[in-house]
């Protein structure tokens, strides 16, 4: 019975806290597991925010933050010039990374660590037309962890968007396209 | 009466379920001065029986009485007094 | 039948309140209960709950309104954490002497100062004696099922007290997971409109919240004493209503593989459920260790209690409060008070952690098992330790 721990580093109004929930809301719909929750504080935009999501076939009991991830995901790479975003990553764990740099160069940096790219803003910005990558990592993580099934992540992006949702569910399918995983 | 009460007989809540159950109490006695109205010079107009604070001022016939069993002295009534003729008067004992 | 879905544990609270037909709600929002209040006032907004949802400018008035429509016969609900109970807690006080059917959930959250809107179980320490019922959560589940069962068992005629429904400030109100949520047809047979008698009407005036003189204040109190204490059999025969009908039994103190065992672990709140993950691994490993999670805190669950401990030889009681100056860990004390006299009760040792929403992992968890033991075995000097906390903690004498 294992539990997939994933932790995504944001900042507030990029929908960091919202894809958690999303997903969180797929794979209860889908009939297994799961649990979001934001790193709790006075929150506010542009603020650096962690998310994380738990994902397991069967109920999930632990209660704390995730300390040790089996994933992270990174919403906004420029985070990573001022956080060490690998703090407790699982050696062999996943890093899914939203950037404009390659598959090639990030595999360099982290090593330890299995590696996906895809560059979420571009998406974002040809899609939905606006900077915001949450949808598109989304996608991202679906083909990445194949943890929850992509329809009822569809589901979830129609009920939230409604009249956005082509643009967002457009995202989605272009990250699964796009997403380079090393 | 609150004397005899044990823990059992208290309401649900202490709620007290007849309404105005204070009106045995002779606020009266808290007296010490005493309105005293002037017959001859009162007109009913009834300024004091609208300002009494504790609506110790009866209406009986178109004349305002003073209720005694109520009146605390307070001497609204004698501020109010359009004929100014109530006055009070040291309660006796 | 219900549906399994996915929610936010404040938001099941919410929708709690919502299927009950919850009269009058009047919350002031404060972190980490603001989702509750502001998913009511949405759902009283777009027509889904019919009620008055009054905005006030303090959860002293919140309270106090309260109060007032309570007073009417209104099902009411309020919510609040942290310091919003404390600026309430004069009226809390009326609630319970008054016989108000409230219900209110407690996101709880740790007392400045310094100022946190993390949690911790400081801000419902602080209102242990005045007399409400008082019950806590674990999961988004229960946060649903305990928030329809206090409005069961509040306004039971047989009851009619306030029920405090108290879950974890941000570790268990903003975390989203799957419940079981039942239909809305099945919550409403559950609950009988509320039917409170005396309750104010101009067509029958009666006088509440009378002055109370030396002559008979005693009498009153006493009366409110002994009928919270005898309201424990209707608690929990409502909480076997609540299963007959949805089929979860709740009861005031749960156990997790405690049968039999000689170390005992007791936690309240969500983080009983990381400590089940610890139970199950030193039983793996072959260690005599079981959890209770006492759920019922007011009126104090005595028997259940007794009986869930009595045969151990060690009971470890986690706190995430302390009593400043006094007792250290608020449970424990309890605990320890209750065992006091008793024949046969194992030792108790008192660990506290997990202040203004530090977490407790699961394998400092396994070092609150070992310490206890340590502290059982061995004895200690200090009336309590601690867990999780920078620099060393001692000099705590009892």
């Amino acid at each position: 019975m294992s539990v997939l721990e994933t932790r995504w580093h944001g900042r507030g109004g990029m929908g960091t806290v919202t894809s958690t929930e999303l997903l969180a809301r797929a794979a209860i719909s889908q009939g297994i597991y799961s649990q979001s929750f934001p790193s709790f504080g006075p929150e506010r935009r542009g603020a650096p925010v962690q998310a994380f999501l738990r994902i397991s076939d069967e109920p999930i009991r632990i209660r704390t933050n995730v300390y040790e991830p089996d994933m992270v995901i990174i919403v906004d790479p420029l985070l990573m010039q001022t956080q060490d975003m690998t703090v407790g990553l699982k050696p062999g764990g996943k890093i899914l990374i939203n950037t404009t740099k390659s598959l090639e160069e990030m595999k360099k940096r982290f090593d330890n660590w299995q590696v996906a790219v895809v560059n979420a803003k571009k998406i974002a910005l040809e899609t939905i037309k606006l900077p915001i990558t949450n949808t598109a990592l989304m996608g991202a993580f679906v083909k990445f962890t194949g943890a929850v099934e992509l329809s009822f992540v569809e589901e979830q992006i129609k009920e939230r968007f409604g009249s956005k949702a082509g643009g967002n569910l457009e995202a989605m399918y272009r990250a699964i396209e796009e997403v380079q995983i090393g | 009466m609150a004397k005899e009460l044990t823990w059992e007989d208290i309401s649900r809540g202490g709620i007290i379920d007849e309404p105005g159950n204070f009106k045995v109490n002779r606020t009266g006695d808290w007296r010490t001065l005493r309105p005293e109205v002037d017959r001859e010079k009162c007109n009913s107009c009834g300024l004091c029986w609208l300002h009494c604070p504790d609506g110790a001022i009866d209406v009986k016939e178109d004349k305002f009485e003073i209720n005694y069993y109520y009146c605390k002295g307070c001497g609204i009534c004698v501020k109010m007094c359009a004929k100014k003729c109530i006055t009070l008067v040291e309660e006796e004992e | 039948m219900g549906k399994r879905v996915a929610l936010e544990a404040s938001i099941a609270a919410a929708e709690a309140v919502k299927m009950v037909d919850c009269d009058f709600v009047s919350a002031y929002p404060i972190t980490p209960q603001t989702h509750i209040p502001e998913m009511i006032s949405e759902m009283v907004a777009n027509g889904e709950l019919n009620a008055a949802c009054l905005t006030v400018e303090s959860e002293h008035s919140a309270m106090s309104s309260c109060l007032g429509a309570a007073a009417t016969g209104c099902r009411t609900f309020t919510a609040t954490a942290g310091q919003g109970l404390e600026l309430m807690h004069e009226a809390v006080w009326i609630a319970s002497a008054h016989r108000y059917p409230i219900v209110m959930a407690v996101c709880n959250r740790a007392m400045s100062a310094p100022l946190s809107v993390w949690g911790d179980h400081s801000d419902v320490m602080s209102v242990r004696d005045v007399g409400w019922i008082q019950i806590f959560t674990n999961n988004a589940q229960e946060v649903f099922d305990l928030t329809v069962w206090a409005f069961r068992c509040g306004e039971d005629p047989r009851v009619l007290l306030p029920v405090m429904v108290n879950l974890d400030g941000f570790t268990l109100s903003h975390v989203t997971e799957s419940l079981l949520l039942p239909d809305e047809k099945e919550v409403k047979e559950f609950l009988p409109p509320l039917q409170l008698p005396n309750a104010l009407h101009p067509d029958k005036p009666t006088t509440h919240g009378a002055f109370g003189l030396p002559n008979i204040y005693s009498e009153m109190r006493i009366a409110q004493e002994i009928h919270l204490r005898k309201s424990k059999e209707f608690i929990i025969e409502t909480l076997n209503e609540f299963g007959d009908k949805f089929g979860r039994y709740y009861k005031p103190v749960e156990t997790y593989k405690a049968e039999g065992k000689k170390t005992l672990l007791m936690t309240m709140g969500s983080f009983s459920e990381t400590a089940k993950i610890i139970i199950d691994e030193l039983e793996a490993a072959g260690e005599s260790v079981g959890l209770v999670y006492p759920r019922l805190w007011r009126p104090f669950p005595f028997e259940e209690l007794y009986a869930a401990v009595k045969d151990a030889d060690n009971l470890i009681v986690f706190d995430r409060s302390i009593s400043y100056g006094g007792q250290g860990g608020p449970l424990a004390s309890e605990v320890k008070s209750a065992l006091y006299g008793k024949e046969k009760a194992p030792k108790v040792a008192s660990i506290v952690g997990g202040l203004g929403g530090r977490d407790v992992s699961v394998e400092q968890f396994r070092q609150i098992i070992e310490k206890g033991k340590e502290i059982a075995e061995n004895g200690s000097e200090e009336l309590y330790e601690t867990v999780g906390i920078r620099g060393t903690v001692s000099g705590i004498r009892g």
